[in-house]
């Protein structure tokens, strides 16, 4: 019969393997396909009378098929993610507070001619009062004349530190947005067209990540000699290895999904094709890699300024300054204490948050049922 | 949401043959009701289940997806995921589940009672041996050791039909065809001589002539051995060819339950009337369940498929490329529809994607509409792309889930830069209408709607630009019976409707029954047969198309006990064997299993 065993070398291609990319039981990441509604018999949807009353079937009173149900509120995907990672405890909390340090340190000093609410500036030295320790008392409430203290030349601590806070944040945020765009972009190419331009663009990506990345990213903090924007985008450029190559998994998996040979089989171009259906479908990944980027940019960042790669003085960014007063750490340790504390927020939160979008990205890594 | 607590209050019909209080009985389900926690609140799967299994008997537990039939099963092997909250009891072989310590419970899987799988490739580890994999469940159990085990499971490949069963127990679960990989799966299942087998829809991933073996196998295995099987199925032709009694589950309660003659050709229920009415029959030809196709086609009409000798390959690394299809040639008229069926690996997919231009043709004549498609300009393609329409077989990978029904069907008007917003909006919702979906569906997701709805969408994405040409990959293989019923119809009435060509591809005889007017019978990338169906479907010429034929159950049981003796004494006639359980002495059999000491301490 037809149930002899497979000749060797005669392997049918369609016959008798494991599942393939593409066949849909491959086990794809991040799809967010939660309870579904759908599901024929869910009993909490199901219905007897299915939608159509024709009744020219055979008792389509038991239809397993559900009644569309139209009265209720329709959730896109989005929606139910959103909706997910709202409900995160942890996500929402990091949200707030990384808001809050955003907010604080671009309004407090104010930002280019913008003018904030602290007179300070964090450039100008004054007479070092108290021996520079901390205004700020939480009870009763003092804000103080130095709420953050001051430093050996006598500049507000607290006006340095905002500061420090603005550029370390606008580093991270760019390199997040910047580093994430490349990924995508080359994962998406490579993992679409195949042949030889994903030859090149991987080993292209291969040779970034052989590179130890702090050796690149200290020539390369030398290179933008103290500029921020310069280091944003150089940092960029280390960045994105990680996310092409996971771009470029999930997409080799979806190109070969139904949906896309159906668009292919119409006529939809490939731009269209890897925009409109491939790429939407890797959002999940995308934007959680890119709140992940954003964290470790921040230390990257630190770590340059505090080996003396990175922001340069007089400008000043939150590693800059723990780096200058390492050695006061032990009398005045309110200078290292500041811009540690703020880098271990903004570090914690935003990797919370990576935290918070995966859970709400893909429901089935951590379903608790009770 | 809320949670569920109605109970469904309709009629249950309860015929002969359930097994009194004096009876044996190895498997045992009393009263049993199983609830999930989700996300969205508590769903209750199961609701109060009774059914018992005798030693040597076969009852199945029909339904269709969502009906619980699975979860039922699953109560017995004490599988289910933490999440469950499982009521009533479950008696296997006297012992009952629920009371069980973990290690005794694991004890008891395989000694007691053994379970087949759908789907052998994923039930078999890819990384181990079959002789391996083989040793261990019996090294676990007690039954055998070191080379004792490795003789009876050579024992057992010998039983299940494995040729050479020595070679093969050095073979990874890869190496073997779909169907040898089954028979490994029971052969593993009787290895520890269970009382009780539980089969979830074990034919469900073969084809049909390998579906009709394993079936005959477990046949022999219960007559053989005395073990009660609890068959688990959505088909009612393997129920005809297989079960004594019947059980049918409806939205997790059973509703009919009988001898399989009962249930089968007197159903009681509403809803078993429908399932069976819905269940398209081989050999009855047109006109079933109201589905009605225009008989007479043109035969001066255009052609719409014009094969020559085409070729299609695959290229492979480091060995010969691989022909998928080889000098296959028939043609498709505007207006007709042509069956194509085959078993897998047959390369029916491959000309249907080549059709689709997806895949290049190796060499031969490929004309779509008149124009010859292996040489031709990407612009071209795309403007006879325009002229075809196509539907996949799984409806929930063929639509991108991030796209909202509505633009999912008028992705082909913007893709061809066709019409503005309003007269697109137009467009699609008169194809909702033709496929019978509400309009409201316009902005939902694909995940809202269950799959034969979504068939549907992808039956309205077709036509959305009016094809002359329809490509239909197994179109409703993925869908219940009563689902594809409604498919089936609604299709039939759009190609009387709208007189597109169509290239159906499908493994079901019966489908292609229904609708086709040409059959084209495919085997290893050739044509095995081709001709209109009335010859190909009641007098077929050639061995394979009259074995392909013969496979196929019908759910009638003393029909298909008939044709299973035909099929019997086709294949001997042909030269072949009938499947079987090869055991002269089943008592010897036992006695191994019972000279373990272990398994009488449980």
């Amino acid at each position: 019969m037809n149930d002899k065993p497979t000749p060797p070398g005669d392997d049918r291609p369609e016959q008798d393997q494991p599942p393939v990319p593409g066949s849909g039981r491959e086990g794809l990441s991040p799809e967010p396909m939660p309870h579904d509604p759908a599901a024929p018999q869910d009993p909490d949807v199901a219905d007897e009378v299915s939608e159509g009353t024709d009744g020219e079937l055979p008792g389509t009173r038991y239809s397993v098929e559900k009644q569309i149900d139209l009265t209720q509120k329709s959730y896109s995907q989005g929606q139910l993610v959103r909706r997910r990672f709202f409900r995160h405890r942890g996500a929402m909390i990091s949200l707030f507070a990384l808001l809050f340090v955003t907010v604080f340190a671009f309004t407090s000093i104010g930002y280019g001619i913008i003018p904030g609410w602290w007179k300070k500036p964090f450039w100008e030295g004054g007479l070092v009062e108290n021996g520079g320790r901390p205004t700020l008392q939480i009870w009763p409430f003092v804000w103080g004349e130095h709420p953050f203290g001051q430093d050996n030349a006598g500049k507000d601590y607290f006006s340095l530190t905002m500061r420090g806070t603005q550029r370390s944040l606008i580093v991270a945020f760019t390199v997040g947005l910047v580093s994430t765009f490349i990924g995508t972009a080359i994962g998406a190419i490579a993992g679409y067209y195949r042949g030889w331009i994903e030859g090149v663009l991987m080993r292209i990506t291969d040779l970034f990540i052989v590179i130890p990345a702090l050796v690149l990213a200290a020539v390369f903090g030398k290179m933008a000699n103290g500029g921020i924007w310069p280091l944003a985008f150089l940092l960029s450029v280390i960045g994105w290895t990680g996310l092409a190559r996971l771009v470029r998994g999930e997409v080799l998996s979806l190109r070969e999904r139904e949906f896309v040979t159906a668009a292919e089989a119409i006529g939809t171009g490939s731009g269209r094709i890897v925009f409109k259906h491939i790429l939407p479908n890797t959002i999940g990944t995308i934007i959680v890699s890119a709140t992940l980027a954003i964290a470790s940019t921040i230390l990257v960042e630190s770590a340059l300024s505090f080996l003396g790669w990175g922001v340069q003085a007089p400008d000043t960014s939150l590693g800059l300054l723990i780096s200058t007063y390492q050695t006061s750490f032990q009398n005045r340790p309110w200078l290292f204490w500041w811009p540690g504390m703020i880098i271990l927020v903004i570090a914690l939160s935003v990797n919370f948050l990576g935290d918070g979008l995966r859970d709400a990205f893909d429901p089935r890594q951590n379903r608790t049922a009770d | 949401m809320s949670t569920p607590t109605d109970r469904y209050a309709g009629p249950v019909y309860t015929g002969s043959g359930a097994p009194g209080d004096d009876d044996e009985v190895v498997l045992d389900f009393d009263d049993v009701d199983v609830r999930f926690k989700t996300e969205f609140g508590s769903v209750h799967a199961v609701k109060g289940v009774d059914l018992r299994v005798r030693p040597g008997e076969v009852v199945a537990l029909v339904g269709e997806s969502g009906s619980g039939k699975s979860v039922t099963s699953m109560t017995a092997m004490r599988l289910l995921p933490r999440n469950a909250t499982i009521g009533g009891a479950v008696n296997v072989a006297g012992k009952e589940v629920g009371r069980l310590s973990e290690s005794r419970m694991r004890r008891m899987r395989g000694n007691d009672v053994a379970m087949v799988f759908q789907e052998p490739m994923t039930a078999l580890n890819p990384v181990l041996t079959i002789g391996t994999q083989m040793v261990e469940s019996m090294e676990l159990h007690g039954v055998a050791r070191a080379q004792a085990a490795i003789d009876r499971a050579v024992e057992l490949l010998g039983m299940v039909g494995i040729p050479e069963p020595e070679r093969q127990m050095k073979k990874y679960p890869h190496e073997l065809s779909g169907g040898q990989r089954q028979r490994v799966v029971i052969a593993m299942a009787i290895s520890c001589d269970p009382k009780v087998i539980i089969a979830d829809e074990p034919t469900t991933a073969l084809d049909v002539t390998v579906q009709a073996d394993i079936l005959d196998l477990l046949r022999s295995l219960k007559d053989k051995l005395n073990t009660g099987i609890l068959l688990i199925t959505h088909n009612m032709g393997v129920v005809a060819d297989m079960a004594d009694r019947v059980a049918v589950m409806f939205k997790g309660e059973i509703v009919e339950r009988g001898t399989v003659e009962e249930v089968l050709l007197r159903p009681q229920h509403e809803y078993t009337k429908m399932l069976l009415g819905s269940v398209p029959r081989m050999g009855a030809g047109r006109g079933q369940m109201g589905i009605s196709v225009k008989e007479d086609v043109d035969q001066d009409a255009p052609l719409a498929i014009e094969l020559k000798n085409l070729v299609i390959e695959y290229q492979r690394l480091g060995k010969p490329p691989f022909r998928a299809v080889d000098d296959v040639s028939f043609d498709v008229r505007k207006g007709e529809i042509v069956g194509l069926v085959g078993e897998s690996g047959s390369g029916k997919s491959t000309i249907g994607r080549c059709a689709l231009g997806l895949i290049p043709a190796a060499s031969g004549e490929f004309r779509l509409l008149g124009e010859d498609v292996t040489r031709m300009s990407k612009r071209d393609l795309k403007a006879l792309r325009k002229r075809i329409g196509v539907i996949f077989q799984d409806p929930a990978a063929s639509l991108n889930p991030r796209l909202p029904i509505g633009e999912c069907i008028a992705e082909p008007l913007v893709v061809h830069k066709m019409g503005d917003r309003k007269s697109r909006q137009k467009k699609v919702y008169d194809l909702l209408d033709a496929v019978q979906l509400p309009r409201e569906v316009y902005n939902r997701y694909p995940h809202e709607v269950s799959g034969g709805q979504r068939q549907r969408i992808c039956v309205a994405r077709a036509l959305t630009l009016d094809p002359e040409l329809l490509v239909a990959d197994e179109p409703t293989s993925a869908l219940d019976v009563s689902v594809q019923a409604r498919v089936l119809k609604i299709f039939a009435e759009l190609q009387e409707q709208f007189g597109f060509a169509c290239l159906f591809i499908s493994h079901d005889l019966a489908v292609i029954d229904l609708l086709a007017h040409r059959v084209v019978v495919l085997q290893n990338g050739e044509v095995v047969e081709a001709g209109p169906r009335e010859q190909i479907m009641e007098n077929p010429q050639e061995e394979y198309t009259q074995r392909l034929i013969a496979a196929a159950p019908v759910p009638d049981p003393i029909e298909q006990g008939q044709r299973r003796r035909e099929r019997h004494e086709l294949l001997r006639a042909q030269g072949e064997e009938v499947a079987e359980l090869q055991l002269d002495d089943p008592d010897a059999f036992h006695g191994l299993s019972a000279a373990d000491p272990e398994q009488d301490q449980l």
